[in-house]
């Protein structure tokens, strides 16, 4: 391993996630295009922008489950393919049958898949390491539930929990607040934050207001990709990413906002 | 019923249908719950229809052109084989018309199955025999065929258990994790399709559409994990069939007949207790 989980970062350790001249279509209609992101590691990132946007599609590019059309996307130097044993990576839920018939336990040792043997039961290792990160999210008293009998919230914490369970370096969360009130909106930033002591998070998030007290960078996500420091995001910002049409602004003194509507 | 019990213990032939019934509950309970929390239970019906086609066509051949070694089981094996190539090129390359492409093979391969069928001289009660099948009829080399059926999936049941129960659960996830997921997505519908052909020859296409999806629909009310639907609708459907062979024997009705619908008024009764608890 080159580099710790500690994040003392040296200068020759490759960014957590680097995309350059990154562009994606589905049949011929561009959703990104040119995206150049480089996020280091110990980065929490928000992805925001509107629906249909380009969120997901962009973590579907750094997972490696969409191929670019054109340039490239690196995790930790490599192609997402073979860094993806290093990523966690939670999925909306909402894709999901809720009345599959299986325990909390159960969904949760799936992160565990591909760090053993290919067949047989689970070793237990992985129980005790899955036991352990149901623990981290609250659930661990849960964990003989049915995966139908659970709330929403349970569920997207249960989701974390499965990802974590890969041991992962990086996060990959998209929209786990989704279906979350604010109170437990609330307890899974203070998870999430707690977690990015030790990992990068990269999550796609609606609310930018709430999520920018506690993530360093925002991208901003409209078929064109800019990343800001959290420190930057103004209100202005906020109103173009998601509002008013065709209006272009600065940021940092470095070149134009791209985050307009098309 | 005291009948049953007399005779089931002088004759070969009811205890061969007794056997048959619950070798069938292993494959239908394990395959049929995999099918069903996998949501292809409709290719499994699609596959079994289309197995007629290949069954008449067979009967054909051996009758008309006196192709002694053409046993209906070959048929149903191409046509089940045509069928699975069909449906998985379809569901690959053309996403939304998976269902008009299995409803198109279910229908065609019926009406094919009922042509050759037609034309066959001789004793045509066949076309009842395999639709419903005739537990009544298994001989000795069935019996060991099916035995050989389940051992095949049990043990890929219990080698695979958690790669199956993620990929029916999650595929995309699975496939980050490295699983070969087209490799296990095929190997479940090569097991639904060989179960499907093995079980058609058997007790009928009819039957294995029953026993593929009642007794799982029943689990599937009450049961939280994948194990235990397998075991429960295994147990439900050696109950059915039992009860089936029991109830139909004395006053002579079908028996294959009669086990679908005591299943189908288990399953009607189970959704009304669940909607009754769910309310009260």
């Amino acid at each position: 391993m080159i580099y710790d989980k500690g994040f003392s970062v040296n200068v020759t350790s490759p960014p957590a996630i680097f995309t350059k001249d990154l562009w994606f279509s589905y049949d011929s209609n561009p959703v990104l295009e040119d995206v150049n992101i480089t996020i280091p590691p110990g980065d929490f990132v928000s992805i925001v922008g509107p629906n249909g946007g380009g969120k997901t599609t962009l973590l579907k590019l750094i997972l490696g489950l969409l191929k670019p059309s054109r340039g490239l996307a690196q995790v930790f130097g490599e192609t997402p393919e073979q860094t993806r044993r290093r990523i966690g990576y939670m999925p909306q839920h909402s894709q999901l049958d809720p009345d599959f018939p299986a325990t909390v336990m159960d969904v949760a040792l799936m992160g565990r898949l591909g760090h053993g043997r290919f067949f047989g039961p689970y070793s237990k290792r992985d129980k005790e390491i899955v036991t352990n990160v149901l623990e981290q999210v609250g659930l661990r008293d849960f964990r003989k539930k049915s995966f139908a009998a659970i709330s929403g919230g349970q569920r997207q914490r249960l989701f974390i929990a499965r990802a974590l369970a890969c041991e992962p370096d990086i996060l990959l969360l998209d929209e786990p607040t989704a279906s979350l009130d604010v109170v437990m909106e609330g307890d899974l930033y203070e998870l999430l934050q707690t977690l990015n002591e030790r990992l990068t998070i990269v999550m796609v998030s609606h609310d930018l207001g709430f999520v920018s007290r506690i993530v360093k960078s925002v991208i901003c996500v409209k078929r064109k990709v800019l990343m800001h420091p959290t420190a930057e995001i103004t209100g202005a910002i906020i109103n173009e990413i998601y509002g008013s049409p065709m209006r272009m602004i600065r940021h940092n003194g470095e070149r134009n906002c791209n985050c307009h509507n098309s | 019923m005291s009948q049953f019990l007399i005779d089931l213990q002088h004759y070969s032939f009811l205890q061969n249908a007794l056997l048959t019934g619950v070798l069938a509950s292993v494959a239908c309970g394990i395959i049929g719950t995999y099918v069903v929390v996998r949501r292809i239970s409709y290719i499994a019906d699609g596959i079994a229809h289309t197995v007629l086609g290949g069954m008449g066509a067979a009967l054909y051949l051996n009758r008309v052109y006196h192709w002694h070694g053409m046993i209906p089981l070959y048929g149903a094996l191409v046509a089940a084989l045509i069928a699975a190539v069909i449906i998985g090129l379809v569901s690959l390359r053309a996403k939304q018309r998976e269902d008009t492409a299995i409803s198109a093979l279910w229908a065609i391969g019926m009406a094919v199955g009922i042509i050759f069928i037609s034309r066959t001289p001789g004793y045509n009660e066949d076309l009842m025999g395999y639709l419903f099948g005739n537990i009544l009829m298994v001989s000795t080399s069935d019996l060991w065929m099916l035995a050989g059926l389940d051992v095949l999936i049990v043990m890929a049941g219990l080698l695979f258990y958690n790669q199956f129960l993620a990929v029916c659960f999650d595929q995309e996830f699975a496939g980050l994790r490295g699983l070969r997921v087209e490799v296990f997505y095929l190997l479940l519908l090569g097991l639904a399709a060989l179960t499907v052909v093995l079980l058609s020859t058997v007790v009928g296409i009819v039957m294995v559409v029953a026993m593929l999806t009642l007794p799982i629909g029943i689990a599937a009310l009450f049961c939280r994990s994948l194990w235990g639907m397998m075991v429960i609708s295994t147990i439900l459907c050696a109950i059915f069939t039992t009860s089936g062979l029991a109830v139909s024997y004395g006053p002579d009705y079908p028996a294959g007949a009669t086990t679908i619908i005591l299943a189908g008024a288990a399953y009607l009764a189970a959704i009304m207790v669940k909607w009754a608890v769910s309310r009260f």
